[in-house]
């Protein structure tokens, strides 16, 4: 496999992820924007831009943090480079460059996702359009991992795709998780007010969690069970240790078919451990906003050593 | 341009009856709904798009995609028609390859007086990098296209040869595939020959073709790979396509490298040898240190390589002298030359500008006459007499005074028409038919049909994709 293909469909994993994880994002915000008053609703909105890093840009470009200029700067405002409308084209010109590596099956997912949401985000996205367009933007993405599920052989492609898949999805969970952070601290948690539940459920729903979390906790609401559930639980598919966990068996994987390790093993398995010894109480006392902050660097080295060791680039 | 009356129309003869190679066709085509045929069309669109069957046009909008227009009616072929070009098609590619080495080492037909040696050493086409060197298994061009129009029952012309990376043969495979999905009744009833094998038998040709030291990887077949200059190439998708469907590595210039004396490609487990290379890059942009220096697309040092019978390059470098417009004229003698055969299939007749007399002839004839220039392709900048104004006549008229060694010229001819499907029903449309010939030691193969170009606007002679033509799908039945 050439290390250009390699690259190409690592990527086309990652950009998919994050078109599907920043319509979410915006699917989670505007449900709680629903809910508040002008003020507040734009702080809600400015989070929702700062989770993806974009805040920057953003405010080169807009003097107010009003819903529909947020959703269309991150759905598809040229200005933005990580734009949902970016990601799906980048998704399919990657898809294009590595076409022999894919299936008929993923191509065709890849370039009618591409054909579709181009489509619907041709014009400025209105409030009434907005539910629509973003459960589109899921539903193809989940399209193109289904049809990579279900047609590709389990080989180096496959795992170079998976791969890019989890590194993204734990970057974006972890992301919420850094923005949001304070809302699950045991001390502002205390509250209890009204508010502070439509909170959590928001942190909740911009990764899909809300009723797996609440079938596991009858109902309950804690910010501690959330944090823990988000960063450590093992059968939650977006959760940090899930994307470990799925990074690990694809990298052995890879070892196995190399018959040797490269050095985004030893990496990946100094995070392995560090998530192995903590619970969720050591998390809280060392620090939940430093204990997510590493596990982005670390999850960025993950990925810098597997573009290295697979000679991603000449 | 108006519909020369004496035209041929494969479908129908001048008293309305159904030519014998549409007779099942017809037949059937009468009994069906016309509305279901139109659907069937707009659905065909669906399909290629989904399937990111396009190609790229140069000068438009960036990265644009268009679709190749397709004409769901096929265009018809009998066994015996098709024997037939295929001997001339089998004489022409065997005289081609015999040029080649000829030009190439002791340029016979040139001392012989046949060809001037002025027109290979002052052409750009000409390698002189290639002198003396035998490419591995002998075979110059391993893929060719011979474009042909057909005039009458029994007249076939080649229009020009296609020796250095001719493409289309995407949309052969592609179009089939299509008419197979919507029309699976008319494949039964039917007995047409299959197109499906190329690019199995592509692979094939270019594995047999492969130099000494192959057989480098794990199961010891010679590791093929597609070289493409891109994703923003026009043929692009067909690239991909003939990549895929032979099991070889789709590779950029970007990720060849010269290692241990071997063409090597990038791969997550390090560098790993080429034998054949299947480029699909022009000469200039195929070596920056032989050739054009700026060229990102090819590969710094390759042609040391070649030279070293370490790789082989499929087409050969300098194939281009043998397909150029220039050399076209000359191409019945050629055959002659090296065969010892007279040409089974005629050219056009061709009025070389560089000579007095015809240069003459042609600027007193340009209302009538096709001119092309003798470097040029893809149907840029040439002048179709009948369908341009006084002021565009006189405007190329002057262009060829100024270089005449610049142009050819040729009869407009009348090309023959198969019906397309239009609002109206069926209307008859000009076509052309582009075969594709593998040649390796082993012999020379042409897959049954080919590409067929149509001209989409009624009376047009110009079938090429870049100025609005469309293709079809080709049967040739079996016997």
């Amino acid at each position: 496999m050439l290390g250009r293909t390699a690259n190409g469909v690592f990527w086309m994993g990652r950009y998919l992820e994050r078109a599907e994880n920043t319509s979410r994002l915006i699917e989670a915000g505007f449900r709680m924007a629903l809910t508040r008053d002008l003020v507040t609703s734009q702080e809600e909105w400015r989070s929702v831009v700062s989770t993806v890093g974009h805040t920057k840009q953003y405010e080169l470009y807009n003097a107010t943090y009003t819903g529909v200029q947020v959703w269309n700067f991150l759905l598809r405002d040229r200005n933005n480079p990580g734009s949902v409308l970016a990601m799906i084209e980048g998704a399919r010109t990657a898809a294009r460059a590595v076409r022999t590596a894919l299936t008929r099956e993923v191509w065709e997912a890849v370039n009618e996702s591409w054909m579709v949401i181009g489509e619907a985000l041709a014009r400025p996205v209105r409030e009434a359009a907005l539910g629509q367009v973003l459960a589109l933007i899921r539903r193809q993405a989940m399209l193109v991992r289904g049809a990579v599920d279900g047609s590709m052989l389990r080989s180096e492609n496959f795992n170079f795709f998976r791969i890019g898949t989890f590194i993204e999805r734990g970057d974006n969970t972890a992301r919420i998780l850094d923005v949001k952070y304070y809302v699950l601290l045991p001390s502002l948690a205390w509250v209890g007010s009204r508010l502070d539940n439509v909170q959590w459920e928001s942190v909740l729903r911009s990764v899909s969690g809300e009723r797996a979390y609440r079938w596991l906790n009858a109902g309950s609401i804690d910010p501690r069970g959330i944090a823990e559930f988000l960063l450590l639980d093992q059968r939650f598919p977006r959760s940090l240790n899930f994307c470990l966990d799925n990074l690990r068996s694809n990298l052995a994987s890879l070892a196995h078919q190399y018959g040797h390790e490269s050095s985004a093993h030893e990496v990946l398995r100094g995070v392995s451990s560090r998530f192995h010894q903590s619970s969720i109480e050591t998390i809280f006392e060392a620090g939940l906003h430093q204990f997510i902050q590493e596990f982005i660097a670390r999850n960025r080295q993950v990925a810098q050593a597997i573009e290295h060791d697979y000679r991603f680039y000449a | 341009m108006t519909d020369a009356p004496s035209c041929f129309d494969e479908m129908l003869a001048a008293d309305g009856s159904v030519r014998a190679a549409y007779s099942d066709y017809s037949d059937w085509y009468h009994r069906q709904d016309p509305g279901l045929m139109r659907r069937k069309g707009q659905e065909a669109e669906t399909f290629f798009r989904k399937t990111g069957i396009t190609f790229n046009v140069y000068g438009d909008d960036a990265g644009e995609e268009r679709l190749l227009p397709f004409d769901m009616i096929p265009r018809i072929i009998t066994a015996g028609e098709w024997r037939k070009l295929v001997k001339g098609i089998e004489q022409r590619v065997r005289a081609l390859n015999a040029f080649l080495h000829d030009i190439y080492h002791r340029q016979e037909i040139i001392r012989a007086g046949r060809v001037p040696e002025s027109l290979i050493s002052k052409n750009a086409a000409f390698l002189p990098q290639m002198m003396g060197m035998i490419p591995p298994g002998g075979v110059y061009t391993h893929i060719v296209g011979i474009d042909l129009v057909r005039t009458g029952p029994d007249e076939f012309m080649v229009l020009e040869d296609n020796a250095r990376t001719p493409s289309g043969v995407s949309y052969m495979l592609e179009n089939r595939e299509t008419m197979m999905a919507m029309f699976p009744e008319l494949f039964t009833a039917m007995d047409v020959r299959p197109v499906q094998d190329y690019p199995r038998r592509l692979a094939e040709s270019l594995a047999a073709c492969a130099p000494s030291c192959a057989g480098g990887n794990s199961d010891g077949r010679p590791v093929v790979a597609v070289l493409t200059p891109g994703i923003y190439n026009s043929a692009y998708f067909e690239h991909a396509f003939l990549a895929d469907q032979m099991g070889a590595e789709l590779v950029e210039g970007s990720d060849l490298r010269v290692v241990d004396g071997r063409v090597a490609m990038r791969t997550t487990r390090g560098f790993e040898p080429i034998d054949v290379l299947y480029r699909r890059v022009d000469d200039d942009y195929l070596d920056p240190l032989s050739f054009n220096p700026s060229s990102r697309l090819g590969v710094p040092g390759i042609m040391d390589i070649y030279r070293a019978g370490k790789i082989t390059i499929a087409n050969a470098p300098g194939t281009g002298i043998a397909d150029d417009n220039a050399i076209y004229s000359f191409m019945p003698a050629i055959v002659e030359f090296y065969t010892g055969e007279k040409p089974l299939l005629a050219n056009v007749p061709t009025w070389r500008c560089s000579e007095a007399d015809s240069l003459a002839y042609v600027l007193d004839n340009l209302a009538e006459l096709v001119v092309k220039e003798v470097h040029g392709s893809g149907g840029y900048g040439m002048l179709i007499g009948p369908t341009s104004s006084k002021k565009e006549i006189t405007a190329f008229a002057a262009k060829l005074r100024a270089r005449p060694d610049n142009y050819i010229a040729q009869p407009t001819l009348a090309l023959s028409t198969v019906p397309i499907l239009a609002k109206a029903g069926l209307a008859p449309r000009h076509v052309d038919l582009r075969p594709f010939v593998l040649v390796s030691p082993d012999g020379i193969q042409i897959t049954p049909g080919g590409l067929t170009r149509v001209a989409l606007k009624q009376g047009s002679l110009v079938v090429n994709s870049s100025q609005g033509g469309g293709t079809k799908d080709t049967w040739v039945l079996a016997d």
